[in-house]
């Protein structure tokens, strides 16, 4: 019974982590990939780690893998908004196919602080985009 | 006795190409970002193999290194994430 219960998880698990990867293989663009895989990723591994936490008799090996699924699902979504925000801002290209854009113009580029919203005569977001859809 | 042999042909197979698959990101990747983010899944996907690795060898003590290998990915991503938006800064 039991055996049968870790072979669903694991094979869930991963094929998860298989996904995760085939994303970031094909995916157009660097947002695109980002989102696919942290969520993916986290959970392929996490339902990994339950398999050896169910499968171990032991209270020290349950232990140890709740402790890394618990860090795992802390730590990724911190690690990928950093990297999303530093890729935002040293320009990285948007997919050609991307029909908004909804931060654009409200980040400062010099004080890197994100504004509420546009001023009303600031009006470099429509053409922001569509440079950067003709620069592609 | 099923179950390890379903854990040898199935799970680990799967987890080594999607390894692969991870590594061609990382030597194609258009930018730094991407080689960033391709480095962290590697380490992610690492987790789940030691993982796999600790019920096939019945040695528990290899979960301390997944702990280890847990830490090191999100502080290199930090820091590389850090260093690039410092670097655009300049």
């Amino acid at each position: 019974m039991i055996d049968i219960l870790i072979a669903v998880l694991s094979t869930i698990g991963a094929l998860a982590i298989f996904f995760a990867s085939v994303g970031i293989l094909r995916m157009p663009d660097f947002y695109l990939r980002l989102s696919v895989t942290v969520k993916a990723a986290t959970m392929g591994v996490g339902l990994l780690l339950l398999c050896a936490a169910i499968l171990f008799p032991d209270i020290s090996v349950t232990t140890k893998a709740f402790a890394i699924i618990f860090f795992l699902i802390i730590t990724s979504p911190i690690s990928a908004h950093m990297i999303g925000r530093a890729a935002y801002f040293t320009d990285t290209p948007l997919w050609k196919g991307t029909i908004v854009d909804e931060l654009a113009g409200k980040y400062d580029k010099e004080t890197h602080e994100l504004k509420d919203e546009v001023h009303p005569d600031d009006t470099v977001t429509e053409q922001q985009l569509s440079n950067k859809n003709d620069a592609e | 006795m099923m179950l390890e042999t379903y854990f040898d042909y199935f799970i680990l197979p799967i987890l080594t190409i999607s390894v692969l698959l991870v590594f061609i990101r990382l030597l194609k990747g258009p930018r730094v970002v991407d080689r960033v983010i391709a480095l962290d899944l590697i380490i992610t996907i690492g987790i789940g193999i030691i993982t796999i690795f600790t019920i096939r060898s019945n040695q528990k003590i290899f979960l301390d290194v997944a702990i280890m290998l847990a830490l090191i990915a999100f502080l290199g991503t930090v820091a590389f994430s850090y260093y690039i938006e410092k670097k655009e800064n300049d």
